[in-house]
């Protein structure tokens, strides 16, 4: 199943425990060809611990994507165990699968695309407790208000449309959203990629902060080794489907084994001698 | 280095570009930039959303919108004033005098043509050449930036191939005359990191072999870390530093400059940093639609000073190769 | 070859819904071709079960339709009570004259309507734009009938063109070249009805898709390439924007047989459309079965021969996924 090197405890403290997963896809060169299966997840074990964050990367391909939204359900797996407590959400239908939406929710990459431009900010905040029917009208609004103010986002601004916005605050907007239903995991697909140096710190010490605030659990997917190594607790490396290589940050940044590993973190380090370079041979 | 008076590839001075769309209010989208392109040079425009390098880059084609004026200023190619030149004539500079990379090479494709085809259009646009020497010269350009087997690219379309693979075909579409500038804008975010120091590795050779000047907008300074000759940082329509790439890294003067330099070196830090707080730039990106008073950077500086809010540093020299707009450095 | 062969597949049972449906509404509909006769009393009931099981209508509805299928699979689709006549042919000497019409108005529609909706995309917001823009809102604001009767009236008063029918009271007397004559200037009001009833709706389409292949960031990319203005719709945009046209083509194929009903009994064309209309009215079974299932063929065609314009013309389609279909 997994080649992965556990380095850390297979403690009970595990909030999210993933076995065998596995997803394919198909995938038709033209219209009139056969139908040609693709596998993107080929077993895949992981655990994260409550309160802590995993990252998952590898380049495009690799399938972490898809990782991502069978953990949040967004797609069903073909195989594997993705347990939350005693429950393993595999394999739940739609009815059942309506109260763990409110334990894991996702935040996507582009946060343009990920919400209705015409809504306003309260109203796509309000949306999931909405649909969990929660609180009244009044509730749901001061709870989106309070959830603007958590995000840094103003709450006058709750009318607005979330085209006025910028790309910086729609994901701000999304965070707010993702933590409406208080859950206990996120799932961050993406979600500091595409975005300015200055946005992304931003919105990376925002998570900091949430995380610490709500003891939140992190999946955050990314392709991003040095930015993820920052934020993360452990490190998951997935190559054409499977984890290659995974433990804590420390000694994954510092001594890789995998060559995928350390052709992740080759790119950050030819950054780091050019700069390097830039600096040192001066006169 | 000693400043000559020789051939300027392009002079931009003193441009200013306003948007003035129907239903909103005007935006000077570019202030007063001043900026020099020597011939096989690279220059580094850094700037985040909002700060006008795609205006500025667009205003080097005369591609801007109808709504968009160009407010004063001028731009010298090859020592003819762009701003002056009619349609005609400035087409048969786009894509062989000066040509574009664009951002997003997902959506800057045609779909429904062949990449071949595609590389080929421009080159058919510009040279005289019969539709076999095209077809080999766009072979040749496809082995150039990296491709294996030509041929089989020349016919797939955009939608069979992967991201790297359409930047790699953009950037033969921007080389296929030869031109003397190529603009390349955020070559490489919507890469991977791994392709990421690909790309600019073919970008690096191009330059190498042709001799061509580059201009690259990217808000991640580290891009031009090792492959840009100078840095010119811009912030909220203006050039608020510029200099060579060596001292912007090693001695960024303006404190936007300083916390865009040490944000992208905060992965160099040891492997034991995390969680810990990344060194972020406070409030949010100006709104250009309000003509404030003062410096733009003021309302986010941590070193904001009495005179920043109510007077403008317009462009005050600290070095000969090295200006920058701050009220630190004098007054 | 796969793919043709599902297209024809799903087409033959659209074919034989079409024709299920048929049956069992005009099965449903009241009356029956004989009412009239029955009113008669110079007519004895049994003549009138004698024809009705002449006519094969006294069985049950089932025997009936398992009948028709099998007769129409060898081309024989039943005889028409009022014409005492086989249906096939009788629609098809019918069917011709509509053709000739619509297919007429057709090209000259679309002839017409792809450069001034190309045009006025890219004369965006100039009088040539905006005067095409009130035009056809107002056309399309304007019912079809109103538009054929209009015209009617403006013919009859002026006596521009003769008015009524396909020919002339001495159509067999007159040469070759004035027979042609003759039709072609019966055909021009009819004609003018459909053009100006169906135009608006495509030169609006044609550019709206033109318009928003225009602002794609590919076109603007390759202006920035210096490509000229004339290569660059020719070559780059209309190719693109050839997709949605396409699909509306295909729908104004599909309509070949049957979009004319109206112009062609205010006009008094001898189509496919008064005739069944008369069949409808008296319940003339096998016409009616007969003439709906031909212009469901019609149809069908019409709409696969765009499927195939379609995947031809647009790799992605051929490609399957998410942009297909």
């Amino acid at each position: 199943m997994g080649t992965d090197v556990r380095m850390w405890d297979a403690s009970s403290g595990a909030l999210l425990r993933v076995w065998g997963l596995r997803k394919k896809y198909v995938r038709r060169d033209a219209v009139w060809r056969k139908s040609v299966p693709v596998v993107a997840v080929r077993g895949v074990d992981f655990e994260i611990p409550a309160g802590k964050t995993l990252a998952l990367v590898g380049s495009s391909g690799s399938g972490k994507s898809t990782v991502a939204r069978c953990v949040a359900r967004l797609e069903r797996p073909d195989a594997g165990e993705i347990r939350m407590g005693d429950v393993d959400i595999a394999e739940l239908g739609n009815r059942d699968l309506l109260r763990f939406r409110t334990e894991i929710q996702m935040v996507f990459q582009d946060a343009v695309t990920s919400m209705n431009p015409r809504f306003s900010a309260a109203e796509i905040i309000e949306e999931p407790l909405l649909i969990q029917r929660r609180g009244n009208n009044a509730a749901r609004r001061s709870r989106a208000r309070e959830l603007m103010n958590e995000v840094g986002l103003s709450p006058n601004s709750a009318d607005r449309l979330a085209m006025e916005f910028s790309g910086g605050q729609r994901q701000r907007l999304a965070i707010a959203r993702s933590l409406a239903l208080q859950p206990k995991l996120l799932v961050l697909d993406e979600a500091l990629s595409g975005l300015d140096l200055s946005t992304q710190a931003q919105i990376a010490n925002l998570l900091l902060e949430l995380q610490a605030a709500h003891s939140l659990t992190y999946l955050l997917i990314s392709h991003d080794l040095p930015l993820v190594a920052r934020l993360a607790d452990s490190i998951a490396v997935m190559s054409a489907g499977q984890i290659v290589e995974q433990g804590p940050t420390p000694h994954i940044i510092s001594s890789p084994t995998h060559p995928e590993t350390q052709a992740l973190l080759a790119a950050a380090k030819g950054f780091q001698s050019a700069y390097a370079a830039t600096l040192g041979d001066s006169l | 280095m000693v400043e000559s008076s020789s051939e300027r590839l392009v002079q931009i001075r003193g441009l200013t570009i306003t948007y003035s769309p129907e239903n909103s209010r005007s935006i000077r989208a570019v202030d007063h930039a001043s900026l020099d392109i020597r011939p096989a040079e690279v220059i580094g425009v850094l700037g985040e959303s909002g700060a006008g390098k795609s205006t500025l880059i667009l205003a080097l084609l005369r591609l801007l919108p109808a709504y968009a004026q160009y407010s004063s200023g001028s731009i010298l190619f090859s020592g003819r004033d762009l701003l002056t030149l009619a349609e005609p004539e400035l087409r048969k500079l786009r894509g062989i005098g000066i040509s574009l990379i664009p951002q997003d090479p997902a959506v800057s494709l045609n779909p429904v043509i062949k990449v071949g085809e595609q590389i080929s259009e421009v080159i058919r646009a510009h040279l005289a050449m019969n539709r076999r020497e095209r077809k080999n010269r766009v072979e040749d350009l496809l082995r150039e930036v990296g491709f294996d087997e030509p041929q089989r690219i020349y016919a797939a379309y955009p939608h069979q191939l992967s991201g790297g693979q359409r930047q790699r075909i953009v950037i033969a579409q921007a080389m296929a005359c030869r031109p003397a500038l190529v603009i390349a804008d955020e070559p490489t975010s919507k890469l991977d990191s791994a392709l990421q120091a690909e790309i600019l590795a073919l970008m690096s050779e191009i330059r190498r072999r042709h001799g061509t000047a580059l201009l690259i907008i990217s808000h991640d300074p580290m891009i031009f870390a090792g492959f840009a000759d100078r840095i010119a940082v811009m912030y909220a329509g203006r050039i608020v530093e510029e200099g060579n790439t060596k001292d912007i890294f090693r001695k960024p003067l303006h404190p936007y400059t300083q916390a865009l330099v040490r944000l992208s070196t905060r992965c160099f830090t040891d492997a034991g940093a995390s969680h810990e707080a990344l060194p972020a730039i406070e409030g949010e990106p100006p709104d250009l639609t309000c003509a404030g008073v003062g410096c733009p950077f003021a309302p986010r500086c941590p070193e904001r000073m009495q005179v920043c809010t109510s007077c403008d540093p317009r462009e005050l020299k600290s070095e000969p190769f090295h200006r920058v707009s701050c009220f630190k450095y004098g007054n | 070859m796969r793919y043709v062969g599902r297209r024809l597949l799903r087409a033959v049972v659209l074919l034989l819904g079409v024709s299920t449906l048929c049956f069992l509404f005009t099965e449903m509909a009241p009356g029956s071709f004989f009412d009239e006769m029955r009113l008669n009393p110079q007519i004895s009931p049994e003549t009138i079960s004698a024809l009705r099981a002449h006519y094969g209508l006294d069985q049950p509805l089932v025997a009936r339709y398992g009948r028709w299928i099998a007769s129409a699979v060898r081309g024989d689709f039943g005889y028409s009570i009022a014409y005492n006549a086989p249906v096939a042919p009788l629609l098809w000497s019918r069917a011709k004259h509509t053709l000739l019409l619509t297919t007429t108005a057709t090209l000259l529609t679309w002839l017409m309507a792809v450069p001034l909706g190309v045009w006025t995309a890219t004369s965006r917001g100039r009088w040539l734009d905006k005067v095409v823009a009130v035009g056809s809102s107002l056309l399309i604001s304007v019912p079809e009938i109103v538009i054929a009767v209009a015209l009617l009236a403006l013919a009859v008063r002026w006596r521009a063109v003769p008015v009524g029918g396909m020919m002339s009271l001495g159509f067999e007397e007159l040469s070759a070249w004035g027979k042609l004559q003759d039709v072609l200037l019966r055909m021009l009001l009819p004609t003018s009805i459909l053009v100006l009833a169906s135009i608006a709706v495509v030169v609006r389409h044609i550019r709206a898709s033109v318009l928003e292949v225009l602002d794609a960031p590919y076109i603007q990319a390759a202006r920035g390439h210096g490509i000229a203005r004339a290569r660059l719709l020719f070559r780059h945009v209309l190719p693109v924007a050839a997709n949605p046209a396409i699909s509306l083509f295909g729908f104004s194929l599909a309509a070949l047989l049957s979009g004319s009903l109206l112009v062609e009994v205010v006009t008094g064309w001898p189509g496919l459309g008064p005739l069944l209309l008369d069949a409808t009215l008296s319940r003339d079974l096998y016409l009616v079965i007969g003439g709906i299932m031909f212009s469901a063929v019609f149809m069908v065609a019409g709409n696969f021969i765009a499927d195939l314009l379609l995947l031809a013309s647009d790799p992605r389609i051929r490609a399957g996924g998410p942009d297909a279909n």
